[in-house]
């Protein structure tokens, strides 16, 4: 810790940083533009003033930039001064000189820094008078909109975009006062992270064009605690909502797992809450009709819905499916259901895999590094696993766990890491290692010192002669080629020589063997390391984890349409699982229509919910609150943020109301409402010096009806089932949690029109719903900002209306946020039994198998994901549809690039056309995960393909297709 | 005694007050025979204006209802083809209406004005409840020149970039001229 003097006060601030960055964190009140506590100080636009005095006997002192200057050891300063003061006001009046006058027609307005800034340093009034210099904007695809004219020229944009997330499509163009962001011509922002500029750029240059096109300002919006639902690092997000509309997703920094950033998936692939797919009644297909269209289904009563599921569920020959993208409180209350029939929702494939991957985890000498850790390293070896395309946040920290080389060479130089330019001038190119070994190319090939493109059986061989190269008591595979062994040694050079090494790997390819490989690799450093080598396995869904550890030993799909066929099963519950997304077509269609009755609980028109007796419309995760559990076994809990609509329940609802008799027998549902007013919750909350408690309120919020079970009580019981997850009960205080005596409010408390929305249908407001079950409620009244960060609905601080308010509620700037970690790890201790053996199944090498092709999945950080998929903007940046294929396989098959191919897999028949690929081995067949109607399914068994004589390309190219308004926005032509 | 007598005298000045009223002229008017005289910036029923050309004022900011105390007007952005911001639609709930003058105050535009027709009861309370279409008229009330498109950097139908006050042409960043 340092001692500094601000306006002649003492303070303690951790050593090594900026005065910005200590004043920042202290909780002082200071304007700055273009300092980001991620892209550091380059002192460029001069806002962030200060008057610094050599001793105390100086009384001129002199004005420096508190981000460029070391929060040195009795460093003295004054932020009050008035000649400071009147610099900074002078500052921002030049930045404003050119700035239009188009607050109210700007989607930042209401949450804008520069607003924010220009308040502080109180410039009110414009004095000059001269003309304004324009631009002219560009079009920058579904996702962004651009209005170049309010910009201020802080570079944050792109600082952040070229040097943070890698792009290369955003540039600063021109000179002088001429300056201007953007792409060459225009097209569309191709980095997928360039969402992110929304919260970067601190005024409205780059707004989100998908809220937008449904606008809300911020202090309309209610918002609640979520966690992102598109894949399983578990993004901490805040939704808004307004007139029932789910109408953004913006960041909500969690310093373990986000960060201040999200991807565009998790940003823009919203849509699928508000779409035309989208379940609110309960549907009964039509008496004998053989129709499976949303025609065929007729409306019926929620009451009717109840009744057919709870003649289901007490039924002996009734099997249910749950599903890994659903919470584990809707996965707990169906397994509670139906114990002796539960199938976790996993095909086999997909079962082996979590469950080695679970098996890993629990292992003594593999550690589970947060998103944050990753960041740490020093060499990263990827096993397999696109991780760009299947857990994009994650490649974001990889990309600066590469930068951070520039970190340690800035050390030994003794220049602080804050100084970005000069550290970016002595790292050069220099990087730390990143090693991938994947089947095909990916986004990161740019960065990384090795890159191997292997079928899935040469990637595990490979990591099994890694782990053998660092560690010779690790089992070595047989007839390794020269080039292989040679591979295998260059990336047991790097990883020897790190420090910090660290292994990522996942499921995607769906082989067990990867899995095991890693596994190895880690444990042969943790040898070398005398400690737990970090391991992050990226996994399917958003709760594959979750799924897995509640289910271990639950029966397969295979094994469930297996009952289906022998007759011993006759009736299915699918709980928000689209079964033909895993299982093959043909035999599903088999098997469904065999049974007596289907009843599919989901939100969205799925292909097995089209084959349902009874669709019951469940709450997505705007509209219902759960845990999740993310890729490094943190359990999060994400909040409703508005009361779902008509017949709209949650899962667990649902299922609890339809068998009450087991749950009235489950203890923790009695031991919860016999406690709710014993229970003193107390969690210390917020903000630097104030404490806020939150306690057990005395404001009724309306009472949980006699009989029904309450969220909270299915998690205890969930926790209570099975002991990995007993933690999760922790993840976020429980219902009767209060701050001030009273419910975290939803609303912000400026939200607007209460006696006006809804006057239209009556003009007597009905009272507001009331949410017994939350420590949230639907309501603006209540304390806003002394909250536990699980609570927390939005970020906002008096004079800070934009995100970058995080800081009031961070430990320090960058840091942990004030009131600990939100969610809580089940995994970080090892198994008791578990002993530190190697895992000696060493696959044969990859055959092409005579005329047939392996089938591989590539996939699509835009088009892969099952929900974002159905959002409007993520279908506009989907690839077209298509197949990849080696050179020497397309020879063989006498295709071309512009040809197509035909084929059957998993019960379906395809054809599509031919993407042509040096990157991809020889054998293998390139399936895209999502695009075309190709699934999982489909990499069941290899593939004997044809030529298609027939086939045309799609009319549209998918790949650079546009919406409707974008067209609009660009005088009718695509770009 | 002096207590007594200043109290008596209490009680006949005030009742010769109450006789000189007897004379004077009565202050009420025979509403609703007789209007009365109500100044052109009297704060009552609340309209929205067009600009000079015309066109809806209104950009759907939100800062009326930001505004409101009552929190009785909700809207929705919209947008058309050439950029310009409109509401798509716009309710003001008068039975909660206390005509405060705040969402004039705050309406950068001119567009949400108040005007001195206070004759708007209902005998049914639903009644009260305004919607777009009832709040626009077709003229500019009471600010007859000011036209937010012309001042602000948004190009929109009929003003390009470079086109608004005090606004110099779009440059060209190909260009290395100073």
């Amino acid at each position: 810790m340092t001692k500094i003097i601000v306006d002649d006060k003492a303070y303690e601030v951790p050593a090594g940083n900026n005065l910005l960055h200590a004043c920042l964190s202290l909780g002082l009140d200071l304007p700055y533009f273009c300092w980001h506590p991620c892209l550091g100080s380059v002192g460029a636009c001069r806002q962030c003033a200060v008057k610094q005095y050599q001793d105390e006997n100086d009384s001129r002192g002199r004005i420096v930039m508190a981000c460029m200057t070391p929060a040195s050891e009795g460093a003295r300063i004054s932020v009050a001064d008035p000649q400071a003061r009147d610099f900074r006001a002078g500052i921002i009046e030049l930045l404003m000189t050119n700035h239009p006058h188009d607050c109210p027609v700007c989607e930042e307005g209401g949450e804008c820094h520069l607003q924010d800034m220009t308040e502080m340093s109180g410039h009110t009034f414009r004095r000059y008078e001269q003309t304004k210099r324009t631009h002219r904007n560009q079009y920058l695809g579904p996702f962004i909109n651009h209005e170049m004219n309010r910009c201020i020229a802080c570079y944050r944009c792109v600082r952040y975009y070229q040097d943070y997330a890698g792009g290369s499509d955003l540039q600063m163009l021109g000179a002088h006062h001429h300056v201007y962001f953007g792409r060459h011509c225009d097209g569309t922002l191709e980095n997928p992270f360039s969402g992110n500029l929304v919260e970067v750029c601190p005024t409205g240059v780059f707004t989100d064009k998908t809220f937008s096109q449904d606008y809300t300002r911020k202090w309309d919006l209610q918002c609640a605690p979520s966690i992102c639902q598109h894949c399983a690092v578990g993004c901490n997000t805040s939704p808004g909502e307004r007139y029932g509309r789910l109408k953004r997703i913006v960041n909500r920094y969690h310093n373990d797992v986000n960060g201040y950033f999200l991807c565009d998936r998790g940003r823009f692939g919203y849509g699928f809450v508000n779409g035309d797919q989208r379940l609110h009644q309960v549907m009964r297909r039509q008496g004998g009709s053989e129709e499976t269209t949303g025609q065929a289904a007729q409306v019926a009563t929620a009451a009717a819905g109840h009744r057919a599921l709870a003649e289901l569920l007490a039924r002996s020959d009734s099997a249910v499916i749950g599903s890994p993208r659903t919470s584990l409180e809707n996965n707990f209350a169906l397994l509670t259901a139906a114990r002796q029939h539960f199938c976790g929702g996993f095909s086999a494939a997909e079962q082996q895999i979590m469950q080695t991957a679970v098996t890993n985890y629990r292992q003594p000498d593999i550690g589970i590094p947060s998103p944050a850790d990753i960041e740490t390293a020093d060499a990263i070896l990827i096993l397999g696993e696109d991780i760009l395309n299947t857990a994009p946040v994650l490649a974001l920290r990889v990309r600066q766990a590469v930068r951070n080389r520039a970190r340690d060479l800035a050390a030994a130089a003794g220049i602080p890491a804050w100084q970005d330019a000069a550290v970016q001038e002595l790292a050069q190119q220099s990087r730390n290692p990143l090693i991938q070994l994947t089947v095909d190319n990916t986004d990161l090939d740019a960065i990384a010192a090795i890159n191997r493109q292997l079928a899935p059986a040469d990637i595990a061989r490979l990591g099994f002669a890694i782990a053998h190269g660092i560690n010779s008591e690790a089992p070595a595979p047989n007839d390794l080629t020269a080039a292989e062994t040679e591979l295998a040694d260059r990336v047991c050079a790097l990883l020897n020589h790190a420090n910090r090494p660290l292994v990522i790997t996942g499921t995607a390819l769906l082989s067990t063997a990867v899995l095991e490989a890693a596994a190895n690799i880690a444990k042969s450093l943790s040898r070398k390391l005398d400690a737990p080598c970090p391991l992050h396995q990226c996994l399917a869904e958003c709760n594959s984890l979750g799924a897995a550890m509640l289910a271990a030993d639950s029966a397969t799909l295979e094994q469930t349409l297996e009952g289906v066929e022998d007759g011993a099963i006759k009736r299915l519950l699918v709980l928000e699982n689209d079964l033909y997304r895993r299982c093959d077509s043909r035999r599903l269609d088999a098997a469904l229509d065999r049974l007596d009755e289907l009843i599919v609980i989901d939100h969205q028109w799925t292909a097995t919910a089209a084959k349902a007796d009874w669709v019951l419309p469940a709450a997505t995760f705007a509209e219902s609150e759960g845990t999740l559990v993310n890729s490094e076994a943190r359990a999060q809990r994400f909040f409703a943020v508005f009361p779902g609509v008509a017949d709209v329940r949650a899962g667990w609802q649902w299922l609890t109301a339809a068998n009450p008799g087991a749950w009235a027998a489950i203890d923790a549902v009695t031991a919860d409402r016999a406690s709710a007013e014993t229970v003193a919750v107390e969690q210390v909350a917020t903000e630097k010096a104030t404490v806020g408690k939150v306690a057990v309120g005395k404001v009724a919020v309306g009472k949980v009806a006699a009989g029904n079970v309450t969220i909270d009580a299915v998690t205890k019981a969930c926790a209570a089932s099975q002991p990995l997850l007993a933690q999760i009960v922790a993840a976020a205080p429980p219902a009767e949690a209060r701050s001030q005596g009273r419910q975290v409010p939803r609303m912000p408390h400026r939200y607007s029109g209460r006696t006006a929305i809804r006057a239209h249908i009556n003009v007597s407001e009905p009272k507001q719903t009331p949410d017994p079950m939350s420590a949230l409620g639907f309501t603006m009244e209540g304390d806003p900002t002394h909250l536990p960060p699980a609570l927390r609905p939005s970020t906002w601080a008096p004079g800070w209306n934009s995100n970058q308010s995080i800081h009031k509620f961070q430990q320090e700037v960058n840091g942990e946020l004030a009131g600990g970690p939100s969610g809580v790890r089940l995994l970080d201790e090892p198994a008791a039994a578990a002993a530190a053996t190697w895992f000696t199944e060493i696959p044969p090498a990859f055959r092409a198998a005579g005329d047939k092709l392996q089938p591989v999945p590539l996939y699509h950080i835009f088009g892969s994901e099952e929900l974002s998929q159905r959002a409007e903007p993520i279908q506009a940046r989907r690839p077209r549809d298509y197949i990849a294929l080696h050179p020497d396989d397309a020879a063989r098959l006498q295709v071309c690039s512009s040809d197509g191919i035909s084929f059957s897999a998993a019960g379906l028949e395809f054809c599509l056309g031919v993407r042509i690929t040096a990157a991809l081995p020889a054998g293998v067949i390139g399936l895209p995960m999502g695009i075309g109607g190709l699934t999982p399914a489909a990499l069941a068994t290899p593939l004997t393909v044809t030529k298609a004589f027939d086939w045309q390309p799609p009319p549209s190219p998918g790949d650079r297709a546009v919406i409707a308004s974008d067209l609009a926005a660009n005088g009718g032509a695509a770009p | 005694m002096l207590e007594a007598l200043k109290a008596v005298q209490s009680q006949l000045v005030t009742l010769w007050t109450v006789i000189q009223h007897t004379f004077s002229r009565a202050d009420t008017v025979e509403y609703p025979e007789q209007k009365p005289y109500t100044p052109p910036r009297y704060r009552a029923r609340i309209v929205l204006t067009r600009d000079p050309d015309g066109e809806e004022r209104c950009v759907a900011c939100n800062l009326c209802a930001a505004a409101c105390p009552v929190d009785c007007i909700a809207l929705q952005k919209a947008e058309d083809d050439d950029g310009r911001w409109y509401a798509e639609w716009f309710r003001i709930n008068f039975s909660r209406c206390i005509v405060c003058g705040l969402c004039e105050e705050a309406c950068p535009t001119y567009a949400i004005q108040l005007t001195p027709d206070f004759e708007y009861c209902e005998y049914n309370r639903q009644n009260m409840v305004y919607e777009k279409e009832d709040l626009l008229i077709s003229g500019p009330g009471k600010y007859h020149d000011y036209n937010f498109y012309r001042l602000a950097g948004k190009s929109v139908h009929g003003k390009d970039k470079g086109e608004a006050y005090r606004e110099e042409r779009p440059i060209d960043v190909k260009s290395l001229m100073p």
